[in-house]
């Protein structure tokens, strides 16, 4: 048999993703040291790539000055909830394992450029950054310790929605944190939202939408329902560049984008036109 | 010969209908919808349009009305009965501009003292391309907001479906009442199958695992009360199932009546603030 016609052999797809980094939105690839010394970010496209909550956290506020809050609030499994590949609470607990965080936001007081601040920072790996019960009670508490103590409240996002696992329980999380974010706002305080790659479904639709200025990175996705939800209920293609940072900015629900470099510099300045 | 196979009897009376059972009693067409309600429930209600900025979304329909000689706003999902009513209404699923709509005629309600009453039943918010690019993520979340701090009474009945934000937007109240054939969830039996069993098909399975049903929210503390429906369900007799949702809906006013408005919104957030029970 000639090797044309050889039909039943998968061809050997060499294991690109072990020996490469690939941009995910030009699919440019790169030697893995050189995506990690550009921080994450595209060569090529300026693709902004994710952190990871701790990552974050180094680059965000002043050294030395982060001390993280309520670590100790975690998943909880109020619905023994199970599908078709196990319990929620054996993945969850994985998750902890692998990340070493105890939920999908970190959330910690510190100084951005020298001014106090409470910092929140989701981190994608940990469920894919999904808001459960002990996601929405960490940013609740950080609200009113917020208030408590008159810091600013920052936090960054990254998340592909409500955490279906915590059933309706995570659903009421949108509503908790969102009525927590309001009584910052009443108390005088500034809640500087930064979305990152991805925010989407019941984050973006809930605190993360909730800045009093939002801002977010190049090229990262931002949106309430997936693309191919859409895609199927109104049966036509959507534009490449939907649901984008530059076309949220277009569409005037993005106050900026900016540059991971130039990031901690501008919510310092935010903070500092503010008077904090 | 084809040998019959019979399947083992279940147990001769089920007590409650499953989880699955109730999400199609939850979307069944006959199911009283927003029109039912209104018309059965109050008295002369009138419809206001728009929400001033871009059009006037017909999937959350919302106006003042009389109900026992106290008037109201009435918010609510529009579903219809028939296939032409139902494109007309999107099926229930609002777009940003129906949520913006609600919070326009919610801040009339608290400006002149009305309380406000909803009727949440849709499938979920509108995924559609206007409907991203007018911010749709940020009419749902600014709803969250601004209802909860909304000084004047605020009373939810889910009737249907609760689909996820697009029910949370215009249910954050004071009273969450359900009837007893609703279904309230984050995500759809089928999208959580399809995503978790990788298999819309197990949609039963995830209905039962999402704990859905009236009496599992209860449990939980997402609702505060049961409206019961007539027997076999709300659509066997829509005039009796609108009048045990009428008498749910005075009883809780009557509750809430005494109480000043900002006790009622620190309340609210009390409320808000133990889902998840990590007091």
């Amino acid at each position: 048999m000639g090797w044309f016609e050889r039909k039943d052999e998968k061809p050997k797809i060499p294991p690109a993703k072990a020996l490469w980094a690939i941009c995910p939105k030009c699919y440019s690839h790169m030697e893995k040291s050189v995506w990690k010394a550009n921080n994450a970010i595209c060569p090529k496209c300026n693709y902004h790539g994710r952190l990871t909550a701790r990552e974050r956290i180094a680059q965000t506020a002043d050294a030395g000055t982060f001390a993280e809050v309520f670590r100790e609030v975690s998943y909880s499994d109020h619905l023994a909830f199970h599908d078709a590949t196990g319990d929620y609470k054996t993945k969850v607990e994985a998750t902890i394992a692998k990340t070493g965080e105890s939920e999908s936001i970190v959330m910690g007081t510190c100084k951005i450029g020298g001014h106090a601040a409470m910092l929140g920072v989701m981190d994608f790996a940990f469920m894919g950054g999904s808001l459960g019960t002990g996601t929405g009670e960490k940013i609740a508490r950080a609200c009113e310790q917020a208030i408590a103590e008159r810091r600013p409240l920052v936090i960054f996002s990254a998340s592909g929605g409500a955490r279906m696992h915590e059933g309706i329980l995570s659903l009421m999380q949108m509503a908790k944190t969102s009525a927590a974010i309001a009584r910052v706002k009443e108390a005088g305080l500034p809640f500087i939202s930064v979305l990152t790659d991805p925010t989407t479904g019941g984050v973006s639709a809930s605190y993360a939408m909730l800045g009093d200025i939002n801002i977010t990175e190049p090229r990262a996705l931002i949106g309430f329902a997936g693309r191919r939800v859409i895609e199927n209920t109104i049966h036509q293609k959507l534009p490449a560049d939907f649901q984008s940072a530059e076309y949220l900015e277009k569409h005037g629900f993005i106050d900026r984008i900016v540059e991971r470099k130039d990031m901690k510099a501008f919510i310092a300045k935010m903070l500092a036109f503010w008077h904090f | 010969m084809a040998k019959v196979v019979r399947k083992k009897a279940g147990p001769a009376k089920r007590k409650a209908p499953c989880a699955m059972e109730r999400v199609k009693l939850a979307r069944d067409a006959k199911r009283p919808h927003l029109r039912d309600f209104i018309a059965n429930i109050f008295d002369d209600f009138e419809e206001l349009h728009g929400d001033r900025l871009v059009n006037d979304d017909r999937g959350l329909v919302g106006g003042f009305a009389t109900l026992d000689g106290t008037p109201v706003l009435v918010l609510g999902h529009n579903k219809g009965e028939t296939v032409e009513e139902n494109m007309a209404a999107n099926f229930g699923m609002a777009n940003p501009d129906g949520y913006r709509k609600a919070m326009r005629l919610a801040k009339l309600a608290e400006r002149f003292g009305n309380p406000v009453v909803t009727f949440v039943d849709t499938p979920g918010a509108y995924p559609g391309r206007e409907a991203e690019e007018r911010g749709q993520a940020e009419a749902i979340a600014k709803s969250l907001e601004f209802f909860s701090t909304l000084k004047t009474p605020v009373i939810v009945v889910v009737t249907g479906e609760g689909g996820s934000g697009g029910a949370l937007a215009i249910a954050v109240g004071d009273k969450v009442l359900m009837l007893e054939n609703a279904v309230y969830s984050v995500i759809s039996p089928e999208g959580c199958a399809g995503i978790l069993w990788r298999d819309g098909s197990k949609a039963p399975e995830a209905a039962e695992a999402l704990k859905i049903t009236a009496p599992d929210l209860l449990k939980l503390g997402a609702i505060d009360e049961i409206v019961p429906e007539p027997p076999g369900g709300a659509q066997n007799d829509r005039a009796a199932a609108c009048a045990l949702v009428r008498a749910a809906i005075v009883k809780a006013l009557a509750e809430l009546a005494p109480i000043a408005a900002d006790e009622l919104v620190a309340r609210r957030y009390a409320r808000l603030r133990a889902m998840g029970n990590f007091y």
